[in-house]
């Protein structure tokens, strides 16, 4: 019976590898798809189109987000019965790390929210399973609901190499800015420039407050603080060339190493939480509302949890840039953008799905459930925080002040940054190694020096 | 023809057939899969391109992943050691006195065993809270291993305690009036009479510490800087971040051989004890 055992492990091993092939997709031609699935798109009477099934994936999963899109579904599905939404709904991480497979499959859905970045648009274009937007764009006049940056975010070469330019691929409803939340009670007279800033952190120091309400534990926090204080130090134009890894672009710059040398000189004095590194982001927006210190350092998503924590003591502003009157600038974006399958059977239907959750009319839907829209509107939100919020998204518009996240910039490179920066304000790291060590990562994606 | 009974019959096979379809299926055929996608460049999406040993070549010269297999040696003391150690103490303890409530103890102790581990790191998260040791470069690591030890000690307590309760009360009166005291009648009855669960205690535990993955994703999500990394999380950044789904395969076909070695060495180790 041993001799027979010996060949039954291996034929058992073969049938096993029979079912291994090369993996991945085809390997035809993407310039040539995109083209030819342009000029394939149609602005159509969705009505007249018969009965279509729309498979969506997206994550507004949060209260407002939650709101928002049911009722803009529904709405959707009441002006044309003949189409039916199919929605999954999944957290962001859940849907970033499972998208790649699901498009990738055979029943691939219609509609996904693909994140913005090289980590998952950038690999799904790549693979040509999105479908070029142009077309639509110019049908529905996408390009005038939203600044010019925003587009660019959302936009790829068809090759997946350039990112920031090219073909669009998605467009998203809302905005977000990581800005300055401040508490009334403490901060009667919001700062007017960078210096001033610094001295109220010290002010509140000298008062045994807590400066700068701040929870590392979940890593990505630290990507907000350093980047709000690179602001005061980097024009946009210098991130953003960074995050699409344009010729010449690098980490390793004077702006970047003095930038550093600040919040880790912040760190230093204790102008953070303690032990910020070992606390969670939760708990330290919740000490903040709870009049833990003058000023937070976050995201407008936060809005809705601290407007109703704190009521009208809650302020908003952009971090102060450095002589009064010079053009702000905020870390911010847009959220993740819907964006049509390749495998799609009804494109023409899901464009005008997307327009329908981007035009004016959603706008006002979106203002309505405690969003910030992404294109503009003239609904009114409520609140005082909420109005400066408003206000904060023109002024970066018009003044084109926008900044993207710089863990968009390589497919490592939010493990990259997040770790460094969790280094440089523990005291582990100089400034300099920090600036040297994150470009050192950065040219391991772009090879050039 | 008659048969001898118990010679072994080709039916026998059919028999385990249902058992092998479900092993092959859930359990070797992904094994080869991932085993071969190892020996790719693949980014998950676009055609992989054929690699060789490349990416087994590239993990040996990652500095980043050798302190990661590193933090798994450190985590083993914490979740295959301490507990080990800790067990064997309160079973030892609890063959020499009566213990009142014995099985109220039994269940309390091995209460950790049974929540769920995203349960047990986001309680723990808020514990250490106050302490910041999770977000210090030097404590985080212990931290995150003692956590461990609180979940698995239970599981060894339980398994010694089986174990303590078959050794005949013989030999412990025996070993008495030879005049042991505690700590030689420890080394000459209890430990000798533990080998096999000690064996199958260490095994587990092992196990449970070199593929720990949602401990550290959950607490520290392998911070501060990469003080927590350990392979597992590395295995996920790289299959679905950063899309470097060769070099996920190749990090966990490493890790599935550490794990396979070490478990066989545990047991040879043990067989070989009991026959002397």
């Amino acid at each position: 019976m041993i001799a027979l055992r010996r060949p039954a492990v291996l034929l058992l091993l073969l049938v096993l590898l029979a079912g291994c092939g090369t993996p991945g997709g085809d390997s035809s031609d993407n310039a040539e798809n995109a083209e030819k699935a342009e000029k394939s798109s149609r602005k159509i009477d969705v009505s007249k189109a018969g009965d279509v099934t729309l498979t969506v994936w997206d994550q507004e999963v949060r209260g407002g987000q939650r709101r928002q899109i049911e009722q803009l579904n529904k709405a959707f599905q009441e002006r044309y019965p003949n189409v039916t939404i199919k929605r999954v709904a999944k957290s962001f991480t859940d849907l970033n790390t499972t998208l790649k497979l699901a498009v990738s499959g055979d029943k691939a859905p219609d509609v996904v929210q693909a994140n913005q970045g090289r980590p998952v648009m950038g690999a799904l274009v790549k693979g040509g399973l999105l479908r070029p937007l142009d077309a639509y764009a110019t049908a529905y006049g996408w390009a005038d609901r939203y600044p010019r940056v925003l587009l660019d975010l959302n936009r790829f070469s068809t090759d997946g190499a350039t990112f920031g330019a090219g073909k669009l691929f998605g467009i998203s409803q809302m905005g977000e800015i990581v800005g300055v939340f401040y508490n009334r009670a403490k901060v009667p007279e919001p700062p007017a420039t960078f210096a001033d800033f610094e001295r109220s952190l010290a002010a509140a120091k000298g008062r045994g407050e807590v400066p700068i309400s701040f929870g590392n534990l979940d890593k990505w926090p630290g990507i907000h603080e350093f980047q709000s204080v690179q602001n005061a130090y980097a024009a946009p134009a210098q991130v953003r060339d960074f995050v699409f890894a344009r010729e010449g672009a690098s980490f390793d710059t004077p702006e970047n190493r003095e930038a550093a040398g600040k919040i880790a000189e912040w760190a230093k004095a204790g102008y953070f939480t303690k032990n910020f590194n070992g606390v969670g982001y939760d708990p330290a927006w919740q000490q903040f509302s709870k009049g833990a210190g003058p000023f937070l350092i976050a995201g407008t998503w936060l809005l809705r949890d601290l407007s109703d924590a704190m009521g009208d003591r809650l302020g908003f502003m952009l971090m102060p840039p450095p002589a009064a009157g010079d053009p702000v600038e905020a870390l911010g974006g847009e959220s993740l953008p819907f964006a049509i399958t390749e495998k799609s059977a009804n494109p023409d239907v899901a464009a005008a799905y997307i327009d329908f959750l981007t035009n004016a009319d959603a706008a006002r839907v979106l203002v309505e459930t405690g969003n910030l829209p992404a294109m503009p509107t003239t609904a009114k939100p409520q609140g005082t925080a909420a109005e400066e919020v408003f206000q904060a998204w023109r002024t970066l518009g018009e003044g084109d002040g926008l900044v993207p996240y710089l863990d968009y910039a390589t497919p490592s490179f939010y493990d990259d940054i997040t770790a460094a920066v969790q280094r440089l304000l523990a005291g582990r790291q100089p400034a300099d190694d920090f600036t040297q060590g994150l470009q050192g990562d950065y040219e391991k994606f772009t090879g050039s020096s | 023809m008659r048969r001898p009974p118990g010679e072994p019959r080709r039916v026998a096979y059919l028999y385990l057939l249902p058992g092998l379809a479900l092993f092959a299926a859930f359990v070797l055929a992904p094994l080869v899969h991932a085993a071969w996608l190892s020996l790719f460049e693949w980014d998950g999406v676009t055609p992989g391109r054929w690699a060789g040993l490349d990416n087994y070549e590239a993990l040996a010269q990652e500095p980043a992943l050798r302190r990661a297999f590193g933090h798994s040696a450190v985590l083993l003391i914490f979740y295959a050691g301490l507990p080990v150690a800790i067990g064997l103490l309160l079973a030892a303890a609890a063959s020499r006195a009566r213990v009142r409530g014995l099985a109220a103890w039994r269940t309390i102790l091995f209460l950790p065993q049974v929540i769920a581990l995203a349960v047990v790191a986001v309680t723990w998260r808020i514990v250490y809270q106050p302490t910041g040791w999770l977000g210090d470069f030097d404590l985080a690591l212990p931290a995150v291993g003692l956590v461990g030890t609180w979940v698995v000690y239970g599981l060894c307590f339980v398994l010694f305690m089986a174990g303590v309760q078959k050794i005949p009360q013989s030999l412990y009166d025996s070993a008495r009036v030879d005049g042991a005291g505690p700590l030689r009648e420890f080394f000459a009855v209890t430990l000798p009479a533990l080998r096999g669960e000690i064996a199958v205690a260490l095994t587990l535990t092992t196990i449970a510490a070199l593929r720990n993955f949602d401990l550290v994703y959950l607490t520290t999500a392998g911070g501060p800087g990469d003080a927590t990394t350990v392979p597992a999380l590395e295995v996920f950044q790289r299959a679905f971040r950063t899309g470097d789904v060769g070099g996920a395969a190749a990090i966990g076909m490493c890790l599935a051989a550490v794990i396979f070695a070490l478990s066989l060495g545990i047991n040879r180790v043990a067989d070989r004890a009991a026959r002397t």
